[in-house]
């Protein structure tokens, strides 16, 4: 079987629902979306408005499921989706769009644009319509377990240079364990220090943690191309791992996307509530903090400012919680203009990272977090998304800005005393 | 002047009139004296009124005009040659007036016609001495130098004409295209209206400037609603509910109580009637609108006129056809979406190519 | 036909077809749109107090931090037009009668100065956001046939209305049954186009606020 314009069609016709022939029905051509969304603010193209990515669904939801669609049809008078439509808008539903929801808070009548992008993308993937890199990251994570390509034995290489430099055990399928750890490719690859942390902390905390050897990657390529057959069978390892450990919670790392694949899309792909609760390290953190078992000494002195990843607050409801965890350990924390839950996107989720065309326009677009930046001239950036802290160091790099980031769980453990048996009182 | 002298009508009373006539309509103050010498000098003009399908409506308000009486106008100023209501004769008596007038003023009598004309059952609904209304119009228009639409059946067809219409009424202008009408319309119009309109024409032989419907703007380019002296109220949204309640006992607006003010074209708000001495709104109860064509077709006089002039009739079925129609709709697109869904074929990593 | 005439058509079995289509077309939409359903959601729902989907009907009407100053001519532009429009329609004591026959129910109006004010700044307002959808490049990109012809249809009533109140341009009476046939228009055309947000703005906000209010967020 093979993708084709037929099979796109009808996958889009499984997906349209009554909010999204709501949202096309309410549509008043505004624009403000577009004003809300970064791909048009720093580009100033139209075709970026972010209700346009969606006019090939818009016009097949009224050709199938209006009654004047329907007649207007029966007498010819309506365009057809063809599939050189769909390839051309490619650029406009993956490469300048992120799936920040930005735009979705601003519509004035309600639309949730993001909703409509994420269903839209069911359809350009059965038709074959997707990025390459989005088809080559959902390819190595199916077939061999992470979008970068990394196996077990890498897994376990980092793993154990963790255990050398932190003097703490990284257990692995350890049954009965309260948390089950995931990680990011990015993070196993690029930042390690991440592992040690959470090493740190939990043994501060007290509390029982494994990793999954069957279930170590958290990144969902399936939710970014879009496709839920995909990201099914990738969410289930997750599922069937936290099932097999009895393990009563499953942490997904500093990554945005994981974390909305596995808490808000992981359930529904799977068919039935989890028996399990899936929380995001920062959520974890926090309610460390106010149970009393994390406790930090010492303070950053240095400008430091938050970057909230967009799956994390403003579509994932964790606001706050690292606002505090900032307060914990930064005595000089100065919050970006519009940060928090209007926070804009950095410019490289949702998959458009991993799409080599798009880099040119996600580099103008960071102009927009450079605005923000510039606004309050940090010493550091702070951030909890690997993904965000990758494309972020590109930007910055591009723009020739000195800006060191910094993961926030990795700035937290570094602020727990070490773990010697001795510990010292009274600071 | 000494036949009006005689009737208690002394010269000064008689130029009073005419100036006062010539106010009225908005002609200079030199127009009234020639209206008084023109009327003092003259040779009485003929006048022949017939009535055809009507109520003596407009007959019995021009008996109330009180200047001039109707008596003097008769009297001295006109020769009434034919007026069935008025006239002491009947009969072959009548019909001979009538006939003599004709002959003896072909080209220069002034007709007037009261009631509309039926053309139901080729006339027969209405006919005198034997002949159908619309007989003894065409034939006695051939002589008139002008003819006057007297009320608003002979102006629009009036009454009669409304829904459904069963004589088949029309208006005079629907059959005379050949001579110069005035349409005075009213059910009745105000007497002095009439006898202005009159005067003018035995003053200057000419009838006086009309508008797009045939009606002298002197006494009707103006609405009810914009000369009437409620209007503050309007403006204000004052308005009375009732005809009994406390913004009818002080004098509000009666646009509420279905008005029809501001479509009617008439001089009541100016002139009011029984000599000035009141007018339907000045009254409490609302402008019927029966000076314009089609009245009394025009919805119910107690329906304001933003309110449907007639019942709804079909919304009840179209709520019953649209919900069927939904209904019809969600099922056909329902069943749609499951059919996609049952055809549902898996993606695997090859499906994402083409 | 007079003017008589084609006013009581207006009044009478214009108002009646206009009414009917419309209701015809309302319900046909309503059915049609929400009958497609959604699946429920089966991740764990956060519950966070002001974050649901009544919530967002209400507060969406707001603009979200940092867009007022943008957008200043969309978002006010839109508050005055359609405030404007709600005065006029239902505050304006003629109308409220019209109702009181249509539904039997009634309220107080406004005086007809203010409501005269309320549309002459109703009128501008329109006129406005008409010279923002054709010079502001996004508003211009996205616009279609149906954009400008439901601007006039918007717009054709509140004038016609005003000018037949105010007895400019032409007779009352015609002047009256014109406002009356644009109105009759604008209650046809209303379930088939963009105009039927006035129905679905509720269903629409009421979704978003509820999928967001799910994850604890306040939108």
């Amino acid at each position: 079987m093979s993708a084709s314009l037929e099979k796109g069609v009808r996958v889009l016709k499984e997906v349209i629902d009554a909010p999204i022939a709501s949202y096309f029905s309410s549509c008043v051509h505004c624009g403000l979306c577009a004003e809300a969304c970064l791909f048009y603010t720093e580009t100033r193209d139209p075709k970026y408005t972010p209700i346009h990515k969606l006019e090939p669904m818009r016009r097949l939801y009224e050709q199938e499921y209006t009654a004047i669609g329907r007649l207007k049809k029966l007498i010819g008078l309506s365009k057809a989706v063809t599939d050189a439509e769909l390839a051309e808008w490619q650029e406009l539903v993956y490469n300048s769009c992120t799936l920040c929801g930005r735009c979705s808070v601003v519509c004035p009548v309600g639309n949730d644009i993001v909703y409509m992008v994420r269903k839209f993308r069911e359809g350009m993937s059965a038709s074959g319509n997707a990025p390459d890199g989005l088809k080559g990251a959902s390819n190595r994570t199916i077939t061999i377990g992470s979008p970068m390509g990394i196996k077990l034995p890498a897994v376990k290489a980092q793993m154990r240079h963790v255990e050398e430099d932190f003097g703490l055990p990284i257990p692995l399928d350890m049954e009965g364990a309260e948390y089950m750890v995931m990680l990011s490719s990015m993070e196993i690859m690029n930042f390690p220090e991440y592992l040690g942390a959470i090493a740190k902390i939990m043994n501060q905390a007290g509390k029982t943690w494994t990793l999954c050897s069957t279930a170590f990657e958290a990144t969902n390529a399936g939710m970014q191309i879009g496709n839920s057959d995909l990201a099914r069978v990738i969410v289930s390892r997750i599922v069937d791992g936290a099932e097999k450990l009895k393990v009563k919670t499953v942490i997904s790392p500093e990554c945005g996307h994981a974390y909305t694949a596995l808490r808000w899309e992981g359930a529904n792909l799977v068919g039935r509530p989890f028996g399990f609760k899936v929380k995001h390290i920062i959520e974890v953190l926090a309610e460390f903090k106010e149970q009393g078992l994390l406790r930090t000494e010492g303070f950053e002195t240095d400008r430091l400012t938050f970057h909230d990843p967009c799956q994390l607050a403003r579509r994932g409801g964790v606001i706050q919680q690292q606002r505090t965890l900032m307060n914990m350990v930064a005595s000089n924390f100065v919050e970006m203009p519009d940060a928090g839950f209007m926070n804009w996107c950095c410019g490289g989720g949702g998959g458009a990272s991993a799409i080599e065309e798009g880099e040119e326009l996600r580099l103008e677009a960071f102009m927009k977090k450079k605005t923000q930046l510039d606004a309050v001239k940090p010493d550091r950036l702070v951030t909890a998304c690997a993904n965000c802290r990758i494309v972020m160091e590109e930007g910055l790099e591009h723009y020739r800005m000195k800006l060191p980031i910094v993961g926030l769980t990795e700035m937290i453990a570094e602020h727990i005393p070490d773990p010697v048996p001795t510990e010292t009182d009274g600071k | 002047m000494a036949g009006l002298a005689r009737h208690g009508v002394s010269r000064r009373s008689f130029l009073k009139f005419c100036t006062t006539l010539a106010s009225a309509m908005a002609l200079p103050p030199a127009a009234g004296m020639a209206m008084a010498e023109a009327m003092a000098a003259a040779r009485r003009p003929s006048v022949i009124w017939l009535p055809f399908q009507e109520c003596t409506g407009c007959t019995e308000s021009i008996t109330r005009s009180h200047a001039p009486t109707l008596e003097s106008l008769i009297f001295n100023v006109i020769s009434l040659d034919y007026q069935e209501t008025l006239m002491a004769a009947a009969g072959h008596q009548a019909e001979e007036a009538l006939h003599n007038a004709i002959k003896d003023n072909f080209g220069k009598y002034l007709l007037i016609i009261d009631g509309s004309i039926p053309l139901g059952v080729d006339g027969a609904y209405s006919c005198i001495a034997g002949k159908s209304n619309l007989d003894t119009l065409k034939e006695v228009a051939k002589g008139a130098a002008a003819i006057v639409a007297m009320g608003s059946c002979a102006a629009y067809g009036g009454i009669p004409k409304a829904n459904p219409n069963p004589t088949g009424a029309v208006s005079v202008s629907d059959i005379i295209k050949d001579k110069p009408i005035v349409n005075i319309p009213g059910c009745p119009p105000i007497p002095v209206v009439m006898t202005g309109v009159l005067a003018h024409f035995l003053t200057f032989g000419s009838l006086p400037e009309l508008d797009k419907l045939g009606r002298p703007k002197a006494f009707y380019g103006e609405t009810i609603h914009d000369r009437c002296y409620r209007r503050a109220f309007y403006d204000q949204g004052k308005f009375a509910k009732t005809f009994d309640d406390e913004g009818a006992r002080n004098g509000w607006c009666l646009f509420e109580l279905g008005c029809k003010g501001p479509v009617t074209y008439n001089a009541c708000a100016t002139t009011k009637w029984n000599g000035g001495t009141s007018w339907p709104v000045e009254s409490g109860h609302g402008c019927l609108g029966c000076s314009e064509p089609d009245f009394w077709d025009a919805g119910s006089f107690y329906k304001a006129l933003s309110m449907p002039a007639s019942p709804l009739k079909t919304v009840a079925a179209a709520a019953a056809v649209g919900a069927a129609a939904g209904a019809a709709v969600s099922f056909a697109n329902r069943s749609k979406k499951g059919a996609a869904k049952a055809a549902h074929e898996t993606t695997t990593l090859p499906d994402l190519e083409k | 036909m007079s003017e008589m005439q084609l006013l009581t058509w207006a009044r009478g079995t214009g108002l009646d077809l206009a009414i009917s289509i419309f209701v015809l077309g309302v319900l046909l939409r309503l059915f049609e749109i929400y009958s497609l359903g959604r699946k429920k959601d089966l991740s764990e729902p956060r519950t966070v107090s002001g974050a649901s989907g009544m919530n967002t009907v209400f507060r969406r009407s707001l603009p979200p931090p940092g867009m007022l100053k943008n957008s200043p001519i969309t978002y006010i532009g839109g508050y005055i037009f359609h405030i404007g429009l709600a005065i006029i329609v239902f505050l304006f004591a003629p109308h409220i009668k019209l109702f009181q026959d249509l539904v039997g129910i009634s309220w107080p109006g406004l005086p007809s100065q203010l409501v005269d004010f309320a549309t002459v700044l109703t009128i501008v307002a329109m006129l406005i956001v008409l010279a923002d959808r054709i010079m502001k490049p996004v508003k211009r990109y996205l616009s279609t046939f149906q954009d400008w012809f439901t601007w006039a249809l918007t717009f054709l009533p509140v004038l016609t209305g005003w000018m037949a109140v105010h007895h400019l341009l032409l007779p009352y009476t015609t002047m009256l049954a014109l406002h009356i046939l644009t109105v009759e228009l604008l209650l046809v055309c209303l379930p088939f186009t963009k105009l039927f947000h006035a129905f679905t703005v509720f269903g629409s906000r009421w979704f978003s606020g509820a999928v967001n209010g799910h994850k604890g967020v306040a939108v």
